[in-house]
């Protein structure tokens, strides 16, 4: 293989990175000890990426390194106080955070309260939509008309679910078939009203 | 002739396990060691957003901005690349924001192309021998070599910086300024060949053979 001068020239960047095939380096091999121009631009080449190469060719303004130094430090100080400035909110936040998960769980206790009776039975499959009827300073909710209802002149009706949700507990007698002292034994079933009774005399008192 | 030997990046500074340390405590927050871990590098941080914005104010500033921009995404570098290489990109990235930012770009670029048109012929043949790299050390020679530099076109200049100054290999300096690899080899060797020309006058000036008055020693 035989390279001409512009070969040469156009390759000898490569030459120098390393970057040619081994036969084409061989045939530049053979034209620089036959061609003393080229192998001009080759010392030369190599001198200029030597020279380039070296580290004392790079000139720093003076005091570069100080003022670099400097404003790193900066840097991280900045970095650090805008931590501090973020965990200086974080403490506020967590607080509301806290308050307002407070105030969700007072809120959720007001909307699902103990039963008024924590003895009484809070009935199953009471059907949510079913119209019920309360009154004021009762513990019950009922049938509209049941006889047990107290205070008739503060009645209001509402959703079941509504009346269970406020914590009212379902009447023995009108709300008996939702009650687990509907499967009790017939001789117990007079007792239960008569415990009815009972509470119907409390909540008269 | 001897046999020319390829040129090869230069390895990272000794005491790399050292560099790997500081690297792994400063991403586990010790960002006061920072400087520590770019020190060796700042230098070449510094060259590189001055070969691309041509102004030492602008290019403190731009190194500057490029240093704390690697702090803070410290977490994101893997030992993939090499320190160094990671860092003069996020400069070069920086320098070459700051230059689109002053609006310089469009009007440059309609040079991009043209100058790459045709091969470019070398125009001095004298004979060179080795620069003995002692010739650095006068300040005359380093301000023939960066006005040479400094006289070449923006495009050759910066792939030359990266490539030659920076050590970057050729695929770093192509992703670096998001150009092609054989963009890279085509400016790369127009600018050692310019760079060669030009400074082939000093050689038979006898700025590089001229030995330095030793310290304490009259020339007469």
């Amino acid at each position: 293989m035989v390279v001409t001068c512009e070969q040469v020239w156009r390759e000898i960047s490569n030459y120098l990175e390393g970057e040619t095939d081994a036969a084409l380096r061989a045939a530049m091999d053979d034209h620089f000890h036959t061609c003393k121009s080229c192998a001009s631009v080759l010392a030369g080449t190599r001198n200029v990426v030597a020279l380039y190469g070296d580290e004392r060719m790079i000139e720093v303004p003076p005091g570069f390194g100080r003022r670099l130094e400097k404003k790193i430090a900066q840097g991280v100080r900045s970095e650090k106080s805008g931590w501090s400035t973020w965990s200086a909110w974080l403490v506020p936040v967590a607080a509301l955070l806290l308050i307002g998960g407070g105030l969700r769980l007072a809120n959720s206790l007001t909307l699902n309260p103990p039963l008024k009776s924590e003895h009484a039975d809070p009935g199953h499959d009471i059907p949510p939509d079913m119209p019920v009827v309360v009154s004021v300073a009762t513990r019950t909710f009922h049938v509209a008309g049941c006889d047990f209802i107290h205070n008739k002149e503060t009645v209001r009706t509402m959703k079941a679910s509504e009346a269970i949700r406020d914590g009212y507990v379902p009447c023995v007698r009108c709300m008996r078939k939702y009650l687990s002292v509907a499967r009790v034994p017939a001789a117990l079933d007079a007792e239960a009203i008569t415990a009815e009774e009972a509470l119907k005399e409390s909540d008269g008192d | 002739m001897p046999e020319p030997s390829a040129i090869v990046n230069s390895p990272e500074p000794a005491g790399g396990t050292r560099e790997q340390d500081l690297i792994a405590r400063v991403q586990r927050g010790q960002h006061e060691l920072f400087y520590e871990l770019v020190q060796p590098y700042e230098r070449r941080v510094y060259a590189a957003a001055l070969a691309i914005l041509r102004n030492e104010a602008d290019a403190e500033d731009v190194a500057q901005e490029a240093v704390l921009k690697a702090l803070s995404n410290i977490r994101q570098f893997r030992a993939e690349s090499r320190f160094s290489t990671w860092l003069i990109q996020i400069t070069v990235n920086e320098a070459l924001m700051r230059r689109r930012r002053q609006k310089t770009r469009a009007v440059e670029s309609i040079d991009e192309h043209r100058d790459e048109e045709g091969e470019y012929r070398p125009r001095d043949f004298a004979d060179w021998r080795e620069i003995p790299s002692e010739a650095l050390e006068r300040k005359e020679v380093r301000q023939k070599l960066a006005e040479a530099l400094g006289s070449l076109d923006r495009k050759y200049r910066e792939v030359f910086m990266l490539r030659d100054v920076e050590q970057l290999n050729i695929q770093e300096t192509a992703d670096a300024l998001g150009i092609s690899i054989a963009s890279v080899k085509t400016r790369l060797l127009r600018a050692r060949l310019m760079l060669r020309d030009l400074l082939a006058g000093g050689w038979e000036q006898g700025w590089f053979s001229r030995p330095p008055f030793e310290k304490g020693t009259k020339p007469w």
